[in-house]
């Protein structure tokens, strides 16, 4: 039954043969005298466990270095030696010193001299070595790749397992190649201890080159019908990550009649492992082989994921395994975990699905934290599935929220956030306030920003609603993320008048806590915003809630508090200043206390709020006229909702691949799936975006009023009769559309500033303006850049000047300072001028149809006519990825979509496509970027979608042979 | 799969760290003195298992020695611990109720043990017996070729 057993060993070379009587060989005589000469000439190098206890002994770290570096300089000299009979006892003691954390790399060569020695000894601790000293980068790896393919086609099993285990364990590519056909052959070895070690090798060969899956597949044939357990755990694990790397496998699998259907033969297995008698030998406190078991368990899961043929053949095996497994160990619950998540992934049946529920009920209350864990994690994972199942435990659930461990904590209320709806939002966000007040740090960040969602989904009323994001706000302090701060804005802007006052009142209130403005910086930003904003409201409109108000001298006190503490950062106070250059047409006493604030600042050492404050200490000068009609109160925002990212972990996407990115508009787009994701993304852009635009006037603008105010009127009207056409041309009703013009009116008299070059935010509008050659196509890229999602930007009308101003100033939006989320490539952009007008090239030059570069054309899709290419151009730090789609057909195309993944190792970002809709002849271009992070090849998952005659169909496609791109710096 | 295996003492020194991915040796040193801190700072009654970067952390202590081992997301945490568990078993019965020094002072033996038991992150045997019998067949293999009269001084020492 061991063949390692049975083996004749005569078969050994002789030097391992004990039947080989060595005494009266010369040969050996000779290399015994040999080394006794050699041990004459050096002296014995010291013993691996003398060495060890050497440096056990050490008593300060200094010391245990001396040992070291003695011992290390000593094995160096050995090295340059050659034919040393003590390289395997010099090595070991290296690997030792590596352990410790000492620098080992000079023993990589060693290592492999070992491996191609014909001893045991040497090659079992030169294996070793090179499974711990090199890792994939090593160029030594050719060396290895030979010394590897030697022994595998060694007549020693040890020999070969020993290589077969170095190539499980350091595989790279370049190796799985070369040696995936030598793997191959020893799949089918009849030697159980080689064939076992060869179908993992071949599983990890096929984790690093997928492509290489083909040639073991006739070998997993016979795998499953064998009885020995190492070769069906590691049959079934081969089979499983095939099966989950390429559904066509997985049909193959499923239909292949070689394996005389894979299902029922699992299944059989599976069976004969729970009702067979007790064997010892796989026995683990009363289950037999859970290992196995839970392997197969989850084979199964993939088989029957969307078939219902299958999961029906395997709904009596499951439901015997939920039941017949006991449950008092870890590894009973091992199993039953693995079989829950096997039921509610498969079409199971109903009563089946419920014993799985109960099942992780029952998890939920046991007294074992991993138990409690797991409990957690699955539910999670199956909230989707059946939801009303999952409520029943929700006091559980929230009590786990108390927990002392993160890892409970951090489960517990990702599920919270799954499990609130319309009927349960009050005492839910009432829990998670609580847990919110109490929790670490960083948990702070995604539970605000996932409470923020979730009252923007189910709130009943909007007092509530304001109330919540408040007590967020204060909850979580300097935590918030920033998008929670602009949601808050939106809410409050978009609110009825008496909530608009009802709110600044308790923002004005929570500010009088002490510490809170430097505690919880997003309040202050929110609450001086609200002040600034319905500062009329505030002070002198109608008092329904009868709250008290403060004079108009502790307003100005509190605001003179904030902006000269060195602990309110720099945004709070660029909040506070335009706030307080907003509340001086506001306040009816304290206006000139106002002015002597804002121009202190004209000398402040940052340059923005110096910026701020001298061109706000204009308005009070030879421009008071403009002063009230420039900051009127803000038009009403329309809602953005924040981006999912935390808050719904049930995963937006039904791929596995984790880069998907839709049109360059990361995130945004997966809460709803209302319509056009672009357009929807955009429209949820434009909330964000008016805010700015409150932050450019209340900068940037101002830098033409401190200019000569001669205004071009023909070229504003220009622009104000091109921008209405647009909007038209768009057909998104936009509610504050008109405010907005008024606004880029305002900012028509920036061209006579252009001579004058304002330092910041105000500057890049100039500077751009200066060196703006863009055109109407530019404009209109930047309005699709700036949120208006014209998804026809074909408007062909004379280019104007005034456009230009327009393209910029909306590029300008995306730059500017103050928080908003990314908006498709401008990602951090840093306000920079010339970096926005990068940011806008490619959006305006898509709009001329860009001709891609040439290069080599990898063709992803030709069907129906609908031909898609790509053209990859490797660049110093990234590579540029030119997509084309051309419409060759005679239809139109509508709302196209492209959508890429890449795997793991690459990150990719597309830009912006050049347009949705092909008409006959027509082509979209688009360009996408990918940065590799380690070595690996690029390989790219395409889908396409369209919608032909109000027909959406989808194409998917997989495209390889990118050129070899250069990993960028390790992290 | 599992990615990678570490085994460190209480008071956080290392003593066993085998690796399935191929990570440049700097950030094996970092992860290992994150995880280390980590997972030392835990409580004792804390849960086995901790979400760290897109993996997850399975550890178990067993006497003075904490057996860490970082698994991808779809894996069975359960399982892990009773891939640790076996582990354990198999050197309590190789070297006899095993203890911290056992494996310093036989660090190598310890790898070999693993080798047998996992291969590339995967279990490679679930028989107990069937990963002794390989050791103790290799073990013999060296000790044949190891000329024990001629001098003593040979082999690893």
């Amino acid at each position: 039954m061991y063949p390692y057993y049975e083996q004749d060993w005569s078969v050994l070379p002789p030097e391992n043969n004990r039947r080989f009587n060595p005494a009266f060989n010369m040969a050996t005589i000779r290399q015994a005298f040999t080394e006794a000469v050699e041990r004459v000439r050096m002296p014995t190098p010291t013993r691996l466990r003398d060495l060890i206890r050497q440096i056990r002994a050490a008593r300060t770290a200094a010391e245990e270095r001396a040992v070291v570096n003695k011992e290390c300089a000593y094995i160096r000299s050995t090295f340059r030696e050659e034919d040393s009979v003590w390289r395997c006892r010099n090595i070991a003691k290296l690997l030792y010193i590596h352990m410790l954390g000492y620098p080992a790399h000079f023993g990589q060569l060693e290592c492999l001299k070992l491996t191609a020695s014909t001893r045991f000894t040497d090659k079992r601790i030169g294996y070793l070595g090179a499974m711990l000293l090199l890792d994939e980068r090593q160029d030594v790896h050719l060396l290895i790749t030979n010394c590897l393919k030697n022994d595998l086609n060694s007549s020693t099993q040890f020999v070969v397992g020993l290589a077969l285990c170095t190539l499980g364990a350091i595989a790279s590519p370049e190796m799985a190649r070369d040696l995936a056909s030598e793997v191959e052959r020893l799949m089918k070895s009849p030697n159980t201890y080689i064939r076992k070690k060869a179908t993992l090798c071949a599983f990890r060969v096929i984790r690093r080159v997928p492509e290489l899956m083909e040639i073991f597949l006739p070998a997993t044939r016979s795998l499953l019908s064998e009885k020995n357990h190492g070769i069906l755990i590691t049959g079934v694990t081969l089979i499983t990550e095939m099966c989950e790397n390429s559904s066509d496998t997985l049909m193959h699998f499923k239909k292949d009649s070689g394996n005389r259907e894979i299902v029922p033969n699992l299944v059989r297995i599976l069976k004969n492992l729970i009702l067979g008698g007790y064997s010892p030998e796989h026995d683990v406190s009363g289950v037999s082989d859970p290992f196995l078991q839970v392997k197969i368990l989850r084979l199964l899961r993939i088989l029957g994921h969307n078939d219902p043929d299958a999961s029906e053949a395997m709904n009596d095996i499951l439901a015997q395994v939920a039941t017949n497994t006991e449950t008092s160990k870890n590894v009973g619950n091992t199993i039953l975990y693995e079989t829950v998540l096997s039921i509610m992934d498969i079409r199971s049946e109903g009563g089946l699905r419920v014993l799985a529920v109960n099942i992780l009920g029952r998890f939920l209350l046991n007294s074992d934290k991993n138990i409690r864990y797991v409990a957690l994690n699955t539910l999670l994972r199956t909230v989707h599935a059946d939801t009303s199942a999952v409520q029943r435990h929700r006091t559980t659930i929230l009590e786990c929220l108390k927990d002392p461990d993160v890892s409970i904590r951090r489960r517990a209320m990702e599920l919270s956030f799954a499990l609130i709806n319309a009927q349960n939002i009050r005492t839910m966000t009432k829990e998670l306030l609580l847990f919110l007040e109490k929790a670490d740090a960083e948990f702070k960040a995604q539970c605000s920003s996932g409470m923020i969602l979730a009252a923007e989904r189910y709130s009943p009323n909007t007092r509530w609603h304001l109330d919540t994001q408040l007590s967020v706000l204060i909850a979580a302090g300097n935590y918030v993320r920033d998008d929670v701060v602009s949601s808050t804005i939106q809410l409050v802007s978009s609110s009825p008048v008496s909530e608009q006052t009802y709110i600044t009142n308790r923002f004005w209130e929570s500010l009088q806590v002490a510490n809170h403005c430097e505690d919880k910086q997003p309040l202050l930003q929110v609450a001086v915003w609200a002040i600034g904003e319905y500062g009329d409201l505030f002070m002198y409109g109608s008092n329904e809630d009868e709250f008290e108000r403060p004079s108009e001298s502790d307003l100005i006190a509190m605001y003179h508090k904030f902006l000269t503490s060195a602990q309110v950062s720099t945004t709070s106070k660029q909040y506070a200043l335009v706030s307080l250059a907003k509340l001086s047409t506001r306040l009816q006493q304290c206006v000139e206390e106002v002015q002597a604030l804002i121009t202190s600042f004209g000398s402040h050492l940052n340059v923005d709020l110096q910026q701020r404050g001298v061109e706000f200490t204009q308005l009070f000068g030879h421009y008071k006229h403009l002063r009230p009609p420039l900051l009127e109160k803000m038009p009403a925002m329309q809602i953005s909702r924040i981006s999912s990212q935390n808050g719904e972990s049930g995963g937006s996407f039904d791929d596995n691949s984790p880069d998907v990115i839709e049109n360059g508009v990361e995130g945004v787009g997966n809460v709803g799936n209302v319509g056009h994701p672009l357009i929807e993304s955009n429209m949820n852009m434009l909330g964000d975006n008016t805010n700015i635009l409150l932050d450019l006037l209340g900068s940037t603008d101002l830098s033409a009023g401190a200019s000569e105010l001669v205004t071009a009127t023909d070229l504003s009207n220009a622009v104000h009769k091109k921008n209405t056409r647009n909007a038209n041309d768009v057909g998104v009703s936009v509610s504050n559309n008109q405010d907005l013009l008024d606004l880029l009116d305002l900012d028509m008299t920036a061209p006579a500033a252009v001579t004058t070059t304002t330092p910041g935010a105000g500057g890049i509008l100039l500077d751009q303006h200066h060196s703006s050659a863009t055109n109407m196509n530019s404009m209109l890229g930047g309005l699709d850049l700036g949120g208006f999602g014209a998804p026809d930007s074909g408007s062909g009308s004379v280019p104007t000047n005034g456009n230009d101003l327009v393209a910029s100033m909306l590029g300008g939006l995306s730059g500017a300072p103050a928080p908003l989320p990314a908006v498709g490539a401008s990602a951090g952009a840093d306000g920079n001028g010339g970096i926005l007008l990068g940011d806008l090239n490619p959006t305006a030059a898509s709009n001329n149809v860009t001709v891609p570069p040439q290069g080599p054309k990898l063709t992803a899709l030709d069907k129906d006519g609908l031909l898609v290419q790509l053209v990859p151009v490797t660049g110093n730090d990234c590579m540029r990825i030119y997509m084309t789609t051309t419409n060759g057909s005679g239809n139109t195309l509508e709302q196209y979509l492209l959508k890429a993944a890449v795997q793991k190792s690459f990150q990719l970002q597309m830009l912006t496509p050049s347009g949705n809709l092909l008409p006959p002849g027509g082509i979209i271009t688009q360009e996408m970027r990918v940065v590799a992070t380690s070595n690996a090849v690029l390989r790219m998952r395409l889908r396409i979608q369209y919608a032909l005659d109000g027909q959406q169909l989808v194409e998917q496609t997989e495209v390889s042979g990118f050129p070899e791109q250069q990993p960028g710096p390790a992290e | 799969m599992m990615l990678f295996m570490l085994l460190f003492s209480r008071q956080g020194k290392l003593r066993l760290q085998k690796w399935y991915m191929a990570y440049p040796d700097k950030v094996k040193k970092k992860i290992t003195r994150e995880l280390v801190t980590t997972i030392l700072a835990r409580k004792p009654k804390m849960c086995s298992f901790l979400e760290w970067k897109d993996c997850k952390i399975v550890y178990k202590r067993y006497a003075s020695l904490y057996f860490c081992c970082a698994i991808e997301q779809n894996d069975n945490e359960l399982l892990t611990l009773e891939i640790i568990h076996r582990y354990v078993e198999l050197l309590d019965k190789y070297f006899g109720s095993v203890c911290e020094l056992d494996i310093i002072f036989n660090f190598e033996k310890a790898y070999f043990i693993l080798d047998e038991l996992l291969i590339g992150g995967e279990i490679q045997e679930t028989s107990k017996k069937n990963v002794l019998k390989a050791i103790a067949s290799q073990d013999l293999l060296q000790e044949d070729e190891t000329p024990q009269s001629f001098f003593d001084d040979h082999g690893l020492g």
